[in-house]
């Protein structure tokens, strides 16, 4: 009987939780999929079919393959057990394919790849101890941890019903974050340098882990006030270190720098042809600045101040991954984001640096480095916003301060998504699952920090409200007006921009918190 | 504050789970010319928009009787007028007379679904809440978790959103009346009852524990007095309920009769289809459908049914406890389930639903029951392709039970409510101690059988000479189970001790 309760988590909160999630994965089964679901059964049937060399070359589908090679590998061994699946989806011609078995495979092939998402956050839980232990199960650091990653909004619906593979990638990622709180630098790293061989978005946050593994672990000692002492430097750290990321890129590039196709995969995986803003708009500093261009517009017109026939008519958000064009304010090149991203990352990479805080300084660094990216990238989508959100996670859990700016942003960056499903069924299951997450995340963080002062001023809890009627108006509001024709791109536009303020604003309170903390030494004394 | 949240968080959890399972088909999706209990509803809307009240429940050249003709009470006629409206607004297609037979689309779907999700919302959820609410003797997380379980039970989501019915609607109004006479406001826990039975005649189930309860009541407070006064308000509410539901039919004896002889259509036969009572377990061995004239079998089936729960409602009528009541409505609901005539396999919900009651009770058997109770529908849910989604919800309640309520270390004798039982057969047998053991193993048993059963009726192909094996299969080992729970259910109401020691405490 003991043996029965075990096995079915009797007791065991965690597998409970894991269980549960992984159930209603199931159940989302025969949800709405976008076209992500035939990019990846075009990946399978590129990988299963054609010789490796052939694989960054071939182009009857719309959607090449523009993953590095590892998660093309990752593709090829999930085709081998595909087969047995349904042997049609594996064909390279056979377009738009999708039978119910090879849906079943594809929704299953997401959840079994979440296993390493799950124990990853089995083993972020250990390393993070949160502020305090209350006593019930439900106010304890490591089960609201665990909840706020394991049933994540934006992970559930965009990879269990949007679909796409994150799951795993980001179980990667946190568990090299885990490794590196555990004092496993090398584990982390190695981790690290293979996940960025399986999603390159992840680039974003490694300057992060450069300066991090450069700062904390090749320099072995810090001087009493906490800068760096340079004759602590370890030459075989840095050695050991660079060794991993080498045989790492060898094992995944090598290949193809033998097969001299290179520069082929590269223009794959880096297309600068696409435009500044997807074709909808991500929430970030760019939506607002198309925004401000087109309100501009709008008044020099209307002040006469702008000639109406030299103004391009591009409508920007009409569908089609296409250059938006401003009016009054000058266009951005790719060569302009780069440089804001950078401006915007220095000052989080120097903090790392100087004010070097452990781990949690480094977590920190990440967030920033992810948001900084997401708030000024080029051609950023909507769902890198969840590249900020999971390890903000392991940051709400441990000071109220950080708890106040991941509800926002978590908050916000999840009804940012909310566009990613627009189909009629799926309506109140992202609804449903929002206001399940959102409540949850934010009575449980309040419980925990209840002795603290509230989580938000008067100003923040307008603007989250605010989301209501924002939600209203676009989806049951507006569909219902004269101007659901005539501009249709309006709710759109609202939802980015309206979000785009809270992400904006979750980053800067975040800047403010770590360029203002004290460092490590300081607070100890205290 | 922080556990309302969580309370919002478990119910929003059973809205998700409620709405996932509806994206799954629907009983007779695409299958010409009958369709399914979904074309039914869909049908009721058309009738009862596009004819005259007084034509419902007749034949006639705009109502065939044959094609889904209406057989349910006056109420969910009623609501199958409203939900008419509704769709006459979105789209007059749906209900146009004769030309939307057989209608099926996306939107139609979405809006169907919708309507199922209205009601379930409006009035069985909110029950629930104010059900465990009401729980006395555990603390707030157990109620809140107990809120859980019952809104995750799988047997009522698949039904109601993958097959498509209304009976959260009939058993929310049960509950509501539950409620209500527990909590002593008798009059308007009747009325909710009876519109209970005014929205399908099979609530009847519980009726008996009811009014046996209600008697009670009225006999403990003294039938010269009080108890006199309590009585006759009661009949009045009911009276004036019915006639209230009913007032269309009342105009002509004629109309009451039809209505009547829809809602019991004797000439249906004992039982249809697969069902796990005991008439279909019997007639693996003896046609008795066959053998015995009809209306023998009304008889038997009526002696039955009776003299299995006769000893349940006099113990019910004579010490009146709310906890009694919950056990009784159990226990009739099931011998009528096994026993009475024309049974279908979906009326296994109306046991569920006590079960659900007394879940906090005793968590491991009410487990036990209620996953015997999906498994029962399995060749229903098999045939409408439900497959992922049942086995899905059922180990979803499974995980969540075991979690909530750790039932694996819940099977003492004593919160097997056994300890009364068992001492008195210490009594004659001094070595009779292995009872929670005994039960453990038949548990352990009865899961093994029923995953092995799926497995084999999903994987394999029945023998072509025994097309129907693994279904019937199915309902003879969820009798055997069923059996097994009646017998248990009774031991339980008749040595229930704690009632008689320290009422106060229960009441």
């Amino acid at each position: 009987m003991a043996a029965v309760g075990i096995a079915t988590g009797g007791g065991n909160w965690f597998s409970a939780l894991a269980l549960g999630v992984t159930l209603l994965k199931c159940l989302l089964i025969p949800t709405y999929h976008s076209t992500d679901f035939e990019v990846h059964r075009n990946w399978l049937a590129i990988t299963h079919s054609l010789p490796v060399s052939q694989w960054y070359y071939e182009a009857t589908s719309e959607w090449t393959l523009d993953y590095p090679p590892f998660f093309a590998w990752f593709e090829y061994a999930l085709s081998h057990v595909a087969k047995y699946f349904d042997q049609e989806m594996l064909n390279v011609h056979n377009l738009n394919y999708s039978s119910s078995r090879t849906l079943l495979f594809q929704r299953f092939s997401v959840i079994f790849t979440d296993v390493l998402f799950v124990y990853a956050i089995h083993e972020c839980c250990k390393c993070i101890d949160g502020k305090k232990a209350g006593k019930e199960l439900t106010e304890k650091p490591k089960f609201i941890l665990s909840v706020l990653l394991l049933w994540n909004f934006g992970l559930l619906i965009v990879d269990h019903i949007h679909f796409q593979y994150n799951g795993f990638l980001f179980g990667l990622m946190l568990l090299s974050v885990a490794r590196l709180f555990q004092k496993r630098h090398m584990e982390g790293a190695f981790l690290f340098a293979v996940l960025l061989h399986f999603k390159h978005i992840y680039l974003y946050v490694a300057p992060a882990y450069g300066i991090y593994l450069l700062r904390s672990y090749c320099f072995t000692a810090n001087k009493p006030d906490g800068s760096v002492r340079w004759n602590s430097f370890s030459f075989v750290r840095l050695i050991s270190l660079g060794l991993i990321v080498f045989l790492v890129s060898a094992l995944s590039l090598g290949p193809f720098l033998a097969l001299n196709q290179l520069p082929q995969v590269l223009s794959r995986l880096f297309p600068f042809k696409r435009g500044l803003c997807h074709a909808y708009w991500a929430p970030n500093f760019w939506a607002l600045y198309n925004a401000l261009d087109k309100v501009l517009s709008i008044i020099g017109l209307k002040l006469k101040l702008l000639d109406p026939n030299k103004i391009p008519k591009a409508s920007m958000t009409s569908g089609l991954v296409q250059q938006f064009q401003h009016t009054v304010l000058p266009s951005v090149t790719p060569l302009a984001t780069l440089i804001c991203t950078l401006m915007a990352i220095l000052p989080s990479v120097f903090c790392l640096w100087f004010k070097p805080q452990g781990p949690r300084g480094f977590l920190r660094c990440l967030i920033l480095c992810a948001l900084s990216s997401f708030l000024f990238g080029w051609h950023v989508h909507e769902k890198a916003i969840l590249l900020a959100v999971l390890p903000m996670s392991l940051l709400s859990v441990g000071k109220a301060g950080d708890a106040s700016i991941f509800l926002i942003l978590s908050t916000t960056g999840h009804y940012s998504l909310f566009p990613l499903l627009f189909t009629a069924p799926e309506l109140p299951i992202k609804i449903l699952l929002m206001l399940l997450f959102t409540i949850y995340s934010i009575s449980s963080l309040k419980t925990l920090f209840r002795k603290e002062k509230p989580l938000f001023n008067w100003m923040e809890t307008f603007y989250l409200f605010g989301l209501g009627p924002l939600e209203v108006f676009c989806e049951f509001v507006f569909p219902f007006t004269s101007w659901k024709l005539k501009y249709p791109f309006i709710p759109l536009l609202l939802t980015s921009v309206y979000c785009a303020v809270g992400i904006t604003y979750a980053w800067f309170k975040l800047y403010v918190s770590v360029l203002t903390d004290p460092s490590v030494s300081k607070t100890k004394k205290q | 504050m922080e556990k309302w949240n969580l309370m919002a968080v478990v119910v929003l959890l059973g809205l998700t789970v409620r709405w996932t399972v509806s994206l799954n088909s629907y009983s007779g999706a695409g299958k010409p010319p009958m369709f399914g209990d979904y074309e039914a509803q869909r049908h009721w809307q058309e009738i009862t928009f596009n004819l005259p009240v007084k034509q419902w429940y007749f034949n006639s050249s705009d109502n065939n009787l044959q094609y889904w003709g209406l057989d349910y009470p006056p109420l969910t006629a009623y609501h199958s007028l409203l939900c008419a409206y509704v769709a006459k607004f979105i789209n007059p297609d749906w209900i146009a007379l004769h030309s939307s037979r057989g209608y099926e689309s996306q939107a139609h779907k979405l809006f169907m679904r919708t309507t199922v999700l209205i009601a379930d919302l409006l009035i069985y959820i909110p029950a629930v809440i104010l059900y465990c609410c009401c729980l006395k003797e555990i603390s707030t997380k157990k109620k809140i978790a107990n809120v859980l379980c019952i809104l995750l039970y799988p047997g009522l989501i698949l039904i109601d959103y993958g097959h498509f019915q209304y009976n959260s609607v009939s058993l929310g109004f049960a509950l509501w009346g539950v409620l209500g006479v527990s909590c002593d406001w008798d009059l308007l826990g009747s009325l909710a009852f009876c519109l209970a039975i005014n929205y399908k005649q099979m609530e009847l189930y519980h009726s008996l524990p009811f009014f046996c309860f209600l008697l009670g009541k009225c006999f403990k407070k003294g039938l010269k007095g009080e108890g006199f006064v309590l009585l006759i308000k009661l009949s009045c509410t009911v009276v004036a309920s019915f006639i209230l539901c009913w007032l269309p039919f009342f105009t002509e004896r004629e109309q009451t009769m039809q209505v009547l002889r829809r809602l019991f259509p004797v000439d249906r036969g004992l039982f249809e289809d697969k069902v796990a009572n005991i008439w279909c377990s019997v007639s693996i061995f003896l046609k008795i459908k066959d053998i015995l004239p009809r209306h023998i079998q009304i008889i038997i089936s009526f002696c039955f049914t009776f003299l299995s729960l006769l000893p349940a409602c006099i113990k019910l009528t004579l010490k009146p406890s709310p906890r009694g009541f919950r056990f009784t409505l159990v226990s009739c609901a099931l011998s009528f389930f096994l026993f009475s005539f024309q049974v279908h396999e979906k009326s296994i919900l109306l046991v569920s639903l006590p079960v659900c009651l007394v879940l906090s009770e005793i968590p491991f058997m009410s487990t036990w029951f209620l996953l015997v109770s999906t498994f029962s529908m399995l060749p229903l849910l098999l045939k409408d392709e439900l497959l992922i989604p049942s086995v899905v919800t059922t180990m979803a309640f499974f995980i969540a039970c075991a979690t909530s309520f750790s039932i694996f270390e819940k099977t003492s004798e004593e919160e097997l409510q056994l300890k009364s039982f068992s001492i008195s057969v210490r009594k004659y047998l001094p070595c009779f101690t292995f009872l929670p053991r005994i039960i453990q193993y038949l548990f352990l048993t009865s899961v093994f059988t029923m995953v092995l059963l799926t497995l084999i009726t999903v994987t394999l192909e029945p023998p072509q000479k025994l097309p129907d094996l693994f279904s019937v299969l199915v309902c003879f080992l969820s009798c055997l189970n069923f059996l097994f729970f009646l017998v248990y259910f009774n031991i339980i109401i008749m040595w229930d001790s704690k009632n008689g020691r320290n009422p106060k405490k229960t009441n």
